[in-house]
Order: structure tokens, then sequence, then C-alpha cells
């Protein structure tokens, strides 16, 4: 004991072991740059490093209700619900799979579609939810990617995805891989119809999500440090046995090599997409107030 | 049936047909008279055949997908097509042999023929990169499927693929987008596109030239999202439950039909494809021309709608509170812009779980 503790009364004393105890999400660490972060104010940040700009995981919902406008959101498909149809089993049977990701994220699948407003403009915009099986796609979230993109059509307003997937959802089979022929034929649609479709390809896209709806933007946006790929990075190392180089399959090799559009932060996607939505639909963005704080 | 070229299942036919070989080898020799005796082994052996493939497990199934001797996209095209004019290249940066493609004549009309292509021997299946296609791949058999199009000719695939590659360059120029951007393009291409899966369907891979309006399976193919090795690997922790993932994933022809995700299966002569390429053949050419006659009768917007329908109507799923038309003015106005039933009408209620 030191003298200083020596000097404080015992009941203020604090044992070593609880030191480091905080309220959960009160304080987090930057697992980047190891900065500790007040979480309200994280938050406020979308969940991006104020220090180092890392760019944490951001829920769908959250992601969504960052993006749009408070007013006029409607939430598209989410009377949708996945099901068991195959009484698929692993080591576990996937409708516990289910029930432990619907408790665990809150949400029925890993996919949240919204009608809004972008800066005034009307919009729709999915999310994936990557806290749901990997934000895996399975047929809830084709069909909700498709009747959301179905509303776009219908209103001739643009349409824009977040993607954030390990890609198709095993335990659908086949019937998950379809999903990937399903949200391509939406899009297909749109194109056609003049409508716009943003991807905005977030941490991580990878296998069947990012070779079909998230690399069919009419632009093509990532978050930095975003991986993207097809085949993920351990199967490649096992498969041609050399060492991946460094960046492999990270948004900025991808802007490299010319398949993406764009790297925008998070915290400037908002400005940035209505600019290029208003230029695309001929459409004025409002400008934002300046923020409160 | 060379015994090295057999699975452990075909080893007892394999051993009779051995056996028939030589006795009928004797009888020409000799004047000896066995004829009962090979009639007798003959019958032995198909009934044998018949009791081993009647009860096949999927993973036997898978097996014999990939079989060594199974005929592959070049078989086919020899036996079905006049006149293949095989075409090469992307036209920006290479030409993929895992992917072949040209115009051919099936039954005298000129058609578009596009497949994924193994290799037999050690040398043929590194030059095919073992049927596992580059970006360049698919650009390549979209290139051929446009051209397909300017010129109305009809689209046939065939699907025979592990899988996309996963290599360091693939990924560098775009994996990701040729898939997608193939799966864009099929589902709106005006011409008739009919598949077929005739070994390995492997995911992502087979998708990308896996859209069309008739999909059909090879009686003993399999298609799935991921090899039953993959699958048991990630969800089981351990690549030797392979059998159990794919008897869960239900990669075979039956089962798929019976999810309405393929339209039809092609029966394989008894003991599979590889006992006899030309009988498979004539059977598959039966089945594509009778596909064909029916998409003919379409005109390009029909076709192009049923395509789109049926993509729509992949998807099982419940409906907390199934909402009838007129309570959700979006559905209904989505059903009167497209003048038809869409994804929201009756196709869609029947995979719907109750």
């Amino acid at each position: 004991m030191s003298w200083y503790e020596k000097l404080v009364p015992a009941r203020i004393r604090t044992d070593g072991r609880n030191k480091h105890q905080m309220p959960e999400g009160l304080w987090s660490k930057c697992e980047e740059c190891g900065a500790v972060l007040y979480g309200a104010e994280l938050e406020r940040n979308l969940r991006v490093c104020p220090k180092c700009g890392h760019h944490m995981p951001l829920g769908a919902r959250q992601r969504l209700q960052g993006f749009l406008d408070e007013a006029d959101r409607v939430e598209i498909g989410d009377d949708i619900e996945p099901t068991d149809f195959l009484k698929f089993k692993d080591g576990k049977k996937y409708k516990d799979r289910l029930l432990q990701a619907q408790k665990a994220s809150n949400e029925k699948d890993a996919l949240i579609a919204m009608r809004g407003l972008l800066k005034g403009m009307p919009v729709v915009a999915v999310a994936f939810e990557f806290q749901f099986m990997a934000g895996s796609m399975g047929s809830v979230v084709g069909e909700r990617f498709v009747r959301a993109a179905q509303v776009a059509l219908h209103e001739h307003i643009p349409f824009i995805c977040f993607s954030a997937s390990g890609g198709a959802r095993m335990q659908e089979a086949l019937v998950s891989l379809m999903q990937m022929a399903k949200t391509s034929a939406a899009l297909a649609r749109l194109a056609e119809h003049g409508v716009p479709y943003l991807s905005v390809l977030t941490h991580p896209t990878t296998g069947g999500v990012s070779a079909s709806l998230a690399m069919l933007g009419d632009i093509n946006i990532a978050e930095p440090r975003a991986l993207i790929g097809f085949a993920g990075p351990r199967v490649i190392e096992q498969t041609v046995r050399e060492k991946l180089p460094e960046g492999f399959q990270r948004s900025e090799f991808l802007l490299e090599h010319g398949a993406i559009d764009l790297i925008v932060d998070r915290r400037e996607l908002r400005d940035r997409l209505a600019v290029l939505l208003a230029m695309l639909t001929g459409r004025a963005a409002r400008v934002d107030p300046a923020p409160a704080d | 049936m060379n015994p090295s070229n057999c699975l452990d299942f075909e080893k007892p036919i394999a051993e009779l047909e051995a056996m028939l070989e030589e006795l009928r080898h004797l009888r020409d020799d000799q004047a000896l008279n066995i004829g009962d005796e090979i009639v007798r082994l003959e019958a032995k052996s198909k009934a044998l055949t018949d009791a081993i493939f009647a009860s096949l497990t999927p993973w036997q199934i898978s097996q014999i997908a990939r079989h060594p001797l199974r005929p592959y996209a070049l078989d086919y095209i020899e036996r079905l097509f006049a006149d293949f004019q095989e075409l090469h290249g992307d036209r920006a940066f290479a030409d993929d042999r895992a992917i072949i493609g040209g115009p051919a004549r099936l039954d005298g009309r000129p058609v578009m023929v596009i497949g994924h292509q193994k290799g037999r021997d050690t040398k043929e299946k590194i030059y095919r990169n073992f049927g596992m296609p580059r970006p360049e791949g698919y650009r390549k058999a979209l290139r051929l499927m446009k051209l397909a199009e300017r010129f109305r000719l009809p689209v046939f695939t065939f699907i025979d693929t592990p899988g996309a590659y996963p290599g360091i360059g693939a990924e560098e120029r775009g994996q990701s987008e040729a898939i997608a951007r193939n799966l864009f393009e099929m589902s709106r291409l005006r011409t008739p596109v009919i598949c077929t899966v005739i070994g390995e369907g492997g995911s992502g891979g087979a998708l990308a030239i896996g859209v069309g309006d008739r999909v059909l399976m090879l009686q003993y193919s399999t298609y799935s999202v991921i090899s039953p090795e993959g699958c048991a690997a990630i969800l089981w922790k351990n690549a030797d439950q392979a059998p159990a993932a794919a008897e869960a994933m239900g990669l075979t022809a039956d089962r798929l039909l019976k999810l309405h995700l393929i339209d039809g299966v092609v029966p394989e002569p008894p003991g599979g494809a590889h006992r006899d390429r030309d009988q498979m053949a004539d059977t598959l050419r039966a089945l594509l021309l009778e596909q064909l006659r029916q998409l003919d009768n379409l005109g390009t917007e029909d076709l192009l709608e049923q395509r789109y329908r049926r993509l729509m109507a992949h998807g099982v799923f419940k409906e907390a509170t199934p909402a009838p038309p007129a309570q959700s003015s979006w559905q209904s106005s989505v059903v009167a812009l497209l003048g038809k039933e869409t994804l929201l009408g009756k196709d869609k209620d029947k995979d719907k779980d109750s």
C-alpha cells in the first residue's frame, strides 16, 4: 500500500480489481487507436472514433435513423418474418439460431427497410444488421429488399442500400442463393425505369451480398477501410497458399482497382449522398441547419 | 467402368462389370457356351445398379456429381449441337478457359451455348482451373449472351463448377461485380435462356450463368449455396461432417424441385450419366427442345415478365399480418403499374409457409 492510499479513508478506497469496471456503455475503447471514448459522444459521432476516424459497426436501425430525416419515416416489410422451412440443423437448429439472433438484435431479420426523407428528398433506404446472423441474406432479407425497391420504383424515388453481410444464409440453403438473383433482378427493373440506386458498402461486405446487390449501384460508395470482396481472406489464403498483400480487399484497395466510385467518411455520407442524388434526380436537397451542439 | 475410377459405392458394380467383360472376352476366344452365364450376370449387374442407385444419400449424389468420369460441358456440346464455334475472351483482360461458349446449332437452329468446363486429367484440370471461373470468364459469358440477344439466339447454359475462383487476381479484377452483373443482365436478357446443371452447381459461381427462364438439373447433379465440405467446416467446424451438411442443405434435384427452385429433373441412365453418355445426351436433347418450344410460344415481353415473376417467387417466409392489397396502397399501385400480378400475386402464395 502506497503512502497515498494510506491517507485515503477506507470507505472511499477502491479495490484494485474493480478499478477498471465502468458502467456498461458509458465508455468504450476504440479498437484501432485505443482511445477511451465517451459513449454518448461516440454515438453522436455515428460510432466513428473522433481521434483516429476508425469506423465501428453501426446497427441497421441506428444507421437509417441517423441517415434519414427525423420526420416521415415508414418501415417497409416489417411484418415479414423468417421461418425454418428446411428444418435445418447443424450443431443447433436454425429455428433456435433465429430466436437467439432476434433476441440479441431486437430485430426480426438482418435487413431493415424504410421510406423516408433525405434532406427533404423522398428516398427508400435499406440497411443490413450485421448483428443478426452476420447480416446473412435469406428469404426475408431478399423479400424486404425487393419490396423496398418496388416502393422506390413505384414512387420513382432513389433507392439506397447500406450493406454489411457475410453473404448468403447457409441455413436456407439454395433458397438463400436465389436471393442474389431476386435482388439483382429487382435492381435491373429500377435501372430500366431510371430510378437511381446507390450502394454503400460498409465493413464487412462479402460473399453473396457483395456478388449481387452491393456491387450493382449506379454509384458504389464504401466507408473507409471496409472489408469488401467475394471470397473471404482466409479462403483465398488457403487456396493460393501465399500471403495476401497489405490492405487486400479493403475499400482503398477496391478504389485503386476500379471497383468502387468513392470512399466517403460515415459522418459525411448524408451530405454527399444528398448532393449526388440531387444531381441524379434533378431535385433540390434542403440545407441542414448547423448541429445544435 | 475402370475400378480405379469409381466411387466406393460403385465398387460392387464395377467388380461385376469386370467379370462380365472377362466372360465376354472368353466367349470370343473359345467355343464355350457361357452365354447363359453372361445373361445372368448382366441381369445381376443391372439389379445391383438399380438397388444401389435407388437409395443414394445426398452425399453419394454429391460424389456422382463430381465423378471423375462424369460428362462435362464439351461432352454434351459434342453430342447435342452441330457446328459449335468456340469464341474466346472478354475483350478486356483474358480468355478464361474455365468457361467455354459460342454459337452452335441445335436441331438445325442457331443457338448460343455457354458452359463451365472441367478438365479430365491433371494437366487439363489445371488448364481449366478445375472449372472455377475468374471474372473474365463471367464477362466472356455475358458478352456471348449479349451477342445472342442481338441476333435473337436462344441461350443454353451448362452449369458444372465447384464455385467461382477465390484468388487474389480474381478479387483484384472484381469477381463480385462480374457475378453480380451477370445476374442483373440475365434477368432481363431479351432472348430465351435455358440453364441445365450437369454436375456441380457451386454457389454464386454457378448462379452467374444460371439465371434463366428454365432451370433443369440432371438427376444426380447438385446445386447448393456452398459445398458440403465448406458448409460442414463453417457450421459443424469440421469438414468431415460433409455428409451431414449435404443432407441438411438438400442440394439434390428432387428436393430442389419440391422447393420450386428448379423446373425439371433430367433422368439419368441407370448408374449415372457416365455409364452411358449417348443415352444421357439423347434424353437431354429431347428435354431442351421441349423447353425451347414452350418458350418460343411467348412474346419477348411475356418471356421477361415470366422470368421476373419466377425470380421474385424465390423465398420462403411468413407474414405476421398478411395485408390484403387494398390496405397497402403501394402494393396495389405496383400491381397496377406493372399491369399484372407481381411478386405479391399468386405465385408467392404457393411458397409461403403457412
